[in-house]
Parts: structure tokens; sequence; C-alpha cells
């Protein structure tokens, strides 16, 4: 699997380390409730397609970003820093 | 035998001992042929003799075992294997020999050995399974095994990048490579074999008029004169990946003696913006009666053999086909001076092509000879013809070699008229296929749809293609052919040779309803073996869509998986045994510490020294002992350099902190050190440790060894990810800082000679930080204390860390104290109660450490919301305690439980559990740290501590964590 690092261009997966479901981007304030925060710490769907997440270009640039893809035909269809994602 | 004209055989080596010859570059298939040796291996199950069947890496009888020793190297094909001058080759699977091998009895009792007799005999007793008949079902099937020994051989592995990815260097190969590179790409051509050329250097075509080697060799030529053009022979890729990656296994070393310097193979990961399959085409045979004799060859490999080793695989050879190669084959055999036997075409309108008797519309029915063919039975509708031969050629039609195409969930389509699978378009991103392996089986059309694709990819990666490709005149003719999978008769017919699975095992599999072809291939084994059913997939899919009532492409396919050819795990994982299995990290002091015997210990990728053995010591205990009594009594030096050391620099590094710590480290005073906890954002503690301001805008936090790499990622994680308006950077300096605690009732008076800075109470109280110089020597002095003692830490650039640490061990000797290790400093910090990794195991909260008053209420931080579910705090709460031995005679162990002293000690009685434990020789006794139910409120308790692991059934107390000075005086002094 290739990512292509905005910063660095395109390496491959070993060079990143995986989080997860980009859903840490929106993370709660500390009074939204305890389904808003169930929600962002421990539910994640498992999409058959597109999906967003997380990873970190740890062994490159150490930028923090958000992988589009898609979990059936595996194509990598974007990748942001997810420090310019407006949320 | 050779053939007359054909180059001496010079290169001298063995099979099962015996002493042969062979021509240079030849394979050992080749070379046993040559040398009369019919008979090569013993099948998986039955131990049926099996001689070659075909000249290709899809071989699937002709396994061998390449030398002796530790270094062994079993399940060789010896179609791939080429000679070389000291060749060590033995028979597999076959005991005492490869000609009498007593477990061919399975063979005698096969009519109750078919498909799922395993499932359906060994079920009872249940404990048999694996006491009893797993091992003895072992040892009867299986091909060559490994030496159970250290293996020395040496492995490597590598990385290619190219625009063009040519997989397969027969004509489409060698075409595409050709158009690609002229037209300026970078390309890499990868071909299986040792020579390019692919099928053409087993026939007798001819290319623009002249024989068909002129052109490979005229095109190799060019290929080889271009820069960007990288030709990488005897390397078969194995794989297709995500984004245009693909794995390919080098054989480096495997053709010739072997060499220490030299790998045996080579693992590689190509990166290609674009490949064109042209893996050409596999033979496969027909499955008919005793079809596994030896002498029972492809059509394909007597070709190789004859045309390209010039080697008769036999005397009189019969040829058995449903298409015209039966007729090239006899052809080209008449041409060697090879005496045909018989051609038999199962098409009923055959005509001969040659002077040579055919027999059209009839089948082998039957074989004989145990060892080696020496005749066959031929039906017609009429008659019944006996033919002696000692080779029979099959040909039952080509499967294009589209294993490729699938790797990333792509299914293959049928193509009537070939009577084969094809590959669908598009079935992995960035990848075409040409060629046979396309399903384009004339070298004409290969070299034309070869030119086409590549020109087409070429421009796509924006190259010029400043001509037409210039196609040469070569073969145009047609693939002909009449489907015939299966001839009916006594005997069985045998469809996968290398797991020995024949028609019967199929038929038995569909009558017990494993209909679907995924089903009907684990029940009988059938596509399992090494070879992955490259010369039966195909037939055995044909002979279940038969029994079933079905359309070949109604019983669809099963998948094909990498490796496209077995890897070897050490090609894999080169360069990953021993010392490369991980990065080593040294500490500044290492040499020094090596040099005072200090056995070494691994902290994550760090080494540390566990203790610094003195002449008289006999056992770690008394080392750590006296370590220890060196820092509570007089002064001791430790390397903590491995603690992770971060720069947070910003006019936000304050907020900064403030997030990701529970407390408060923007009311921290310049030149002043605090203890911060750091939660995950699931309200469990992810680590601690100390943070220093040195400036406004100038923090430097440390971690724990352990978890160092992890806390650099949250917080660029926090910076990036959750708090990316904030104005910080963070960057790790662990490497460039040595940093040394100095520890002991004495440590001030020790670290009076080294720095000028004043450093009594009053000018640099405890949790007091700064720049200071170390003997000119720009430094850093934090007083903290993992010990409970009065201690610094200080630290100067790492290239002075060697020279400093020799230097303050020699003062503390001096002094009567000296160097401690890890010991001992774990010994100190569970006297004081302090937690490392041990305790902050994943599952623990700030409440559960006693902690909770750290964690602010005033402000938002990681963790802080999730800390206050419920659950997370209160008397069912696991909380950090002391233990300590009633008993003096028995040591304690980190895993034990705690249990009521009248409890059964099972699981579920279970009232907490021990993370650290030590013998303190300050306390003198057995002591230990432990996480327990409701444990603050249960001080003086005695319970009992069992460690099933280690039999130890004791008592204990319960009592605080900080077990030595519990006020904290010495610390402040």
């Amino acid at each position: 699997m290739r990512i292509t690092c905005p910063l660095c261009g395109e390496r491959d997966r070993r060079e990143f380390y995986y989080v997860g479901d980009a859903v840490a981007l929106r993370r709660p304030s500390p009074d939204a409730g305890e389904a808003a925060w169930d929600d962002y710490i421990h539910n994640r769907d498992n999409p058959a397609g597109d999906t967003q997440d997380l990873w970190q270009h740890e062994a490159g640039c150490g930028a923090w970003v958000v992988v589009d893809r898609n979990t059936v035909t595996h194509a990598v269809n974007n990748v942001t820093l997810a420090a310019k994602v407006t949320r | 035998m050779r053939l007359p004209n054909t180059p001496e055989a010079t290169v001298n080596f063995t099979f099962d001992g015996v002493p042969m010859q062979a021509v240079p570059g030849e394979t050992l298939a080749s070379a046993l042929l040559a040398n009369g040796v019919k008979h090569v291996a013993r099948s998986f199950k039955y131990h049926r003799p099996r001689g070659i069947m075909t000249a290709g890496s899809e071989e699937p009888n002709a396994l061998v075992t390449i030398g002796r020793g530790a270094n062994i190297d079993p399940n060789v094909r010896a179609t791939v294997q080429e000679v070389y001058e000291g060749l060590d080759a033995y028979s597999q699977n076959a005991w005492p020999s490869l000609r009498f091998d007593m477990m061919a009895v399975n063979d005698l009792i096969s009519p109750f050995l078919g498909a799922g007799f395993y499932y359906k005999t060994f079920m009872w007793p249940k404990a048999f399974w694996e006491k009893l008949y797993e091992p003895v079902i072992r040892r009867a099937a299986g091909l060559g095994g490994l030496s159970a020994k250290h293996n020395e051989t040496l492995y490597e592995k590598a990385f290619g990048f190219c625009d063009v990815l040519v997989i397969g260097g027969g004509p489409a190969g060698l075409m595409a490579a050709l158009t690609a590179g002229q037209a300026g790409a970078d390309v890499i051509l990868a071909h299986e074999d040792s020579a390019l050329g692919g099928q053409l250097l087993s026939e007798r075509e001819m290319i623009e008029g002249a024989p068909a080697r002129d052109w490979i060799a005229a095109t190799v030529a060019a290929l080889e004169a271009m820069p960007n053009v990288r030709i990488m022979t005897r390397t078969t890729v194995t794989g297709a990946y995500d984004q245009g990656t693909f794995a390919a296994l080098e054989r480096v070393g495997h053709h010739l003696p072997r060499r220490d310097d030299l790998p045996l193979e080579c693992f590689w990961r190509i990166v290609a913006k674009r490949a064109i399959l042209c893996a050409g085409a596999l033979e496969r045979p027909i499955a008919f009666p005793n079809n596994d004799r030896p002498g029972i060859i492809l059509a394909s490999g007597v070709r190789a053999y004859v045309n390209r080793w010039g080697v008769a695989p036999g005397q009189a050879v019969a040829v058995f086909g449903n298409n015209d190669d039966a007729h090239r084959t006899a052809v080209d055999l008449l041409a060697a001076g090879v005496r045909v036997a018989a051609v038999i075409d199962s098409r009923h309108g055959a005509q001969a092509q040659g002077d040579y008797q055919l027999i059209a519309g009839g089948q082998v029915t039957a074989t004989k000879g145990r060892h080696g063919l020496t005749g066959v039975t031929v039906s017609t509708e009429t008659e019944d013809i006996q033919i002696s031969c000692d080779c029979l050629a099959i040909s039952g039609g080509w499967n294009p070699s589209l294993h490729l195409t699938c790797h990333m969930n792509g299914r293959p389509r049928w193509d009537e008229t070939l009577a084969a699978f094809v590959p669908t378009p598009d079935a992995v991103p960035g990848l075409v296929t040409a060629g046979a392996c396309n399903g384009t089986f004339d070298t004409s059309g290969c070299l034309t749809e070869a030119a086409e694709m590549a020109a087409t990819i070429a421009k796509d990666l924006g190259f010029v293609v400043k001509k037409k490709p210039i196609i040469p005149a070569a073969d145009t003719s047609p693939y002909q052919i009449v489907p015939l999978w299966l001839v009916e008769g006594r005997g069985r017919k045998w469809l996968d040779f290398q797991n020995d699975v024949h028609v019967k095992d199929v038929a038995l599999a569909a009558q017990e309803n494993f209909v679907s072809v995924e089903h009907m291939k684990r029940y009988t084994t059938q596509g399992m073996a090494p070879d992955q059913g490259k010369s039966s997939n195909v037939s055995a899919l044909a002979v279940l869509a038969d029994v079933t009532g079905r359309s070949i492409p109604e019983t669809g396919t099963t998948t094909y998986r990498p490796p496209f050819v077995p890897v070897a795990i050490a090609a894999m994982g080169a360069g990953a045994q021993g010392s490369g299995f991980a990065p080593e990290r040294f500490t500044t002091s290492h040499a020094a510490s090596l040099g005072r015997n200090a056995p070494m210990i691994e902290a994550g990728l760090w080494y540390r020294p566990s203790y610094f053995p003195q002449s008289g010591e006999t056992t770690w205990q008394q080392s750590c002992d006296r370590e220890v009594e060196y820092v509570r009594n007089v002064v001791g030096v430790c390397d903590v350099s491995t603690l992770g050391k971060i720069d947070v620099q910003g006019p936000d590094a304050a907020v900064f902190l403030d997030f990701v710590y529970t407390n408060t480290f923007s009311t921290l005073k310049l030149g002043r050190t605090r203890y911060g906890l750091m939660l995950r954002e699931d309200g469990h503690v992810m680590d601690d440790g100390t943070t220093a301001r040195l400036g406004d805008d100038h923090y430097v936090m440390t971690t724990t060894t352990a978890a160092a790499g992890q806390v650099m990622r949250h917080l660029e994680y926090v910076r990036q990810v959750l708090r990316p308006g904030l104005d910080v950077q963070v960057a790790s300096v662990t490497e460039q800082w040595a940093q040394f605690a100095v520890a002991g009732p004495r440590s001030r008076e020790l670290l009076s000679g080294v720095t000028s800075a004043d450093i009594s109470n009053e000018a640099w109280p405890f949790m007091g930080c700064g720049a200071v110089d170390v003997l000119g020597i720009p430094g850093r002095l934090f007083r903290i204390s993992f010990s409970g003692e009065l201690a610094y830490e200080i630290a100067v650039p790492a290239r002075y860390g060697d020279s400093l640490f020799r230097l303050l061990t020699a003062q503390a000797e001096a002094m009567g104290g000296g160097a401690y290790g890890m010991e001992a400093l774990n010994v100190l910090r569970i006297e004081k109660g302090f937690i490392t990794h041990a305790e902050i195991d994943g599952r623990v909260t700030a409440f559960d450490l006693g902690m909770d008053a750290m964690v602010s209420r005033k402000k938002d931080c990681i963790g802080q919301t999730m800390a206050g579910r419920p659950g997370l705090h209160g008397p069912e709460r696991r909380q950090m305690v002391g233990v300590c031995a009633i008993t003096g005679d028995v040591k304690l162990s980190a895993g034990a439980h705690l249990f009521e002293q009248a409890a059964e000690s099972v699981r579920v009685n279970s009232q907490g559990h021990v993370t650290s434990v030590c013998y303190s020789p300050t306390l003198d006794g057995e002591i230990g740290l432990a996480f327990l139910q409701n444990g603050r409120a249960r001080i003086g308790e005695t319970l009992r501590f069992v460690d099933h692991l280690r039999g130890i059934d004791t008592l204990c107390e319960v009592c605080a964590p900080v077990m030595f000075d519990p006020k904290g005086e010495r610390v402040r002094g």
C-alpha cells in the first residue's frame, strides 16, 4: 500500500502509523454528554466502501494525515494534512 | 540421454549420492533426464514413484533437497534448480531409498485412503489426534524436511522502483520491455528463468525468417544497451499488491556453489507506476488412468528438453493430446532424431503433420511400468492398441498464467474457444496483460499485443512514442483445441500430482455435497500443495463441473493468492534474524558499563546495565543490595538518558502542556520542575514524568523509557489533530542529551566538583532546574529524585556523555559510592512507591494510583471527561498499595494474586494482583506494589499471596505504597 504524504510525496505504508477513524478530529466539548463521548471514544463504523482515517507519517516528517480510502477497492483517493482539515 | 551435437557435460553433481555430469547452465531436471534418471521422487500421500513432469516452476513432482546439514534446502524444484559444480541433490519422502520406499504400502491400501479419509477415521478417541494420529500421519505424508538447526544461509531484501514493470521475459515481455524502454520509461524486466526468451527457447520457430533465438539475442542486446532498462533474470514476481506494489523473489545464489558472501535469495518489493503481465501460459495434463508414471511428461516440457537442452526424455516417445501441440512435439522429436512411437490425438479429424503413426480419435486408457513408463494402451471406438514407449508427452491445452490478476480479488473469465480462463481487464489497477497469459497463443499475436500495450502505457505516462513499434514476422499458427479433461478407464486418474488427488476424490467430494469449488478444494486438498494446483486447478474444476452437471463458468474458480511460487520465510524476513530483529539503542555510557562487566538488559530497544558486579560477589542480589546502599547512604550514579526527553517550545507551550497533562504547567515557575500525569482520552493513565520550565516559552518534558515513542506520537497528534491552532513545536531530544542521576546524601558534594553553579539547598531547592556549566560545557541540572534521596539529574550534550559518566562514577567511588544499575534503581523506587509501566499497564486510572487530586477540574485536558465515568473510581477499583512478606524465607513474585486468607485461590476470588516486587535491603524484607480492591481502606490487613505459576503460597501484609521515608524528608535535605 502506498500513501502520498502531502509533505513528502508517495511513500510505502510501512513509514506510516495507523490510528483509526478520523472521527478523532471532532473531539466533543467536555460537557457534550455521555453519548457524544461514548461515540467519540468507542463507537466506530466498519464500512465496506469509502472511509476516512488518520495515519501518522511517523518514519518520515511526523505529519498526521487524513487518508480517504476505499476498503473494498483499496484505492487511496485523497490524503490531507490533519492540521489543515476544516472542522 | 543426450542428443548428438550438444555441449560437453563438464559439471559434476550427485543425485542420491550417485556422481553424474551436466552441461553448464542446464537445470537439474534436464541433467537427470540426460543421465537416464526418470524416477526422481515419491508422491506426497501414496508414495508413488514420480518423475519429472514439466520444464518449469510449476513442476509438481520433481521436488528435491539440496545439500545436507544445517543449511539444507528442501522442496527445490529440479526444473528450476540449475546444476553447479559440486551440487548434491537428494530425493525426498522415501525410506529407506527412492526405489524401495516402505511407505509405498500406502499405495496398496489406497482404496481406504481417499479424500476425507482422515476426517472420518481419526475422529475417536479425541485425545488420540494430537498424540498419535497426527504425528504418524505427518511422518508418513510429506515432502522435504528442514534440518531443525540454525540456518546460516544469507538472504537479502531490496526495494525497486520503475515506471513500467514487465513481468515475464518471453516474446511478449521482451517486446513490451523494448517498446517501453525505447519510449524512455524506466523499465524493470523480471523474468523467472535464467535466460530470456520464454517458450521460444523450447520451440523451433522462426522470427523474421531466422531462428527465434537470433531475435531474442538481438532484443536482449538492445535492452542491455538501454540505461533505463533493468533486466532481472531468475526473478519471479510472486504477488500483486495495492498501489502498484509487487513482490518478487530473485534467486541470487541458487545456481552457484554456496558462498558466504552471496545471498541465496533476495526478496524484492517493486513499486511500479504501471505493470505489464507477460507471464505466458502453463500446459495442462489430461486425467487418464495411471497418468503419473515416471516418463509421462507434458509435451511442452518434452520440447524444452529436446530443443533447448538437447536431451531426449526417452528412446521411444508417444504423444497424446487434444490440440496441435501434440503434432508440433512429434515433428520436433523427429527433427531431433528421436523415435516417435505414435501420436494419439483425441480429435477425430486430426491430420498427421509429419512421418509418424497417428491415431486420430484415440485416447490413452492405460499405462504400464512401475518405476518408469514401458508402454500405453490406446483405445479407439473400434480397438485397443498396445504401444511400447518409455516416454509419453501429453498436451491437454494451455492455461494462461493469469494468477497475478487475481491477487486483488479479480476473477478470471471462461473462454469457450480456448477452453481456458483468461484474465478480466483491470483486475489489478495499473496492470495490463499481453501474450499467452492473455489468451493470445501465437507468437505473432504475442509480439503485436505486447508492443501495443507497452506503447499505450508509455503514452499514458507521458513518454513520447516516436514511431509505431516494428513487429517482426513470426508464427501465426492458430490454437485449435477440443477439450478433453478426463479419460475413463481402470485406475486412478491423477489431477493434483503434488497432493495426490485424483478424479474419484473430486467425485467423492461432490457426492458428499461439497459441490462448491472452494469446498471441494478443502475436502480433497486439490490445489493446496506448494504448487497451488498450477497444473490441476482447471482440470479438477472441469471434473467437478461434469459430476455436478454444471458448466465450468457456473462452477467458478478458487482464488489465486500470493505467492505465485513458494517463498521462504527467510527471504521475506531477510536481515531480521538475531541482532537484525530489532534496532539496538545504546547509551553514551554503554562502553563504560561493559568495561565494568555490567550485564546489559533490554529496555525497549535500549540496552541498560542490570548491575555492576564487584569481585567477591557471586549473585546479582549481592551487587544490587550494595548499589542500593550506595544511594541510601553515600552516592550513586545511574545513566537515565533512555527516558524520553521532549523539547516543547512556542508561545502556546504552556497551554499545550495544560491540555496534555492532568495537572497545570502554565503556573509552573521558571527554573522549576513539576511531576505530571498524562491520561489517554478514555481516562486511563498513559504515562508520567517530570517537565521542567527552562524559559517562558520553553519546557523540557521527560517520559518513561517504555512510552517515549508513544508520548512523542501523542504530542504530535494533539498538536496537529486536536489543537492545530496552538503555536507550539515539539521535538524529541532524547538522543541529543546524555543524562545521569546522581543520588544519595552526598550527591550535592559530588556535583559541586563538576559544576561551578551554586547548588546549595537554598539556591537550588528540590524540583529546581536550569542551565549550568559542567566543567566548562553548557549543561542542565534538575533536582529531581526517583530514589527518594537527595538527588539530581545532570545533562550534557551526548558527545560528552561517556566522559561525564566515567568522571561521576570515579568520583562516587572515591567517596565510597559508585554506579548503580536497573536492579538497584527498581528497588529504590519500589521502596518509595514510585510507579513504572509495570504499574501503568493501560488499565489503571489516576484514582487507582491515588493521584485523583492531580486531575485538575479547572481546565479541560485529555482524558478528563472520561476519567469521571462511573466505574473508574470508587471502592470497587483495584487501588495501588504496598505489600510486605510476613515470613522472612519466602520470595515474593510479580504476577501473583491476593486472596482473603480463608478463600480458595481461584480466579473469581482474586482481590488484587502484584505488579512489582523486590528484596529491600533498606527495610530488610520482601516488599512489593500491588493493586488491591478497595486497597487504601485495607492497610494493615493480612492476605494470602499466591503465584500458581511459581508455586508460591504465603501471607503478606497490606501497607501504604510509600514504604520508606513516607514524609519525604530525605529528598529535601
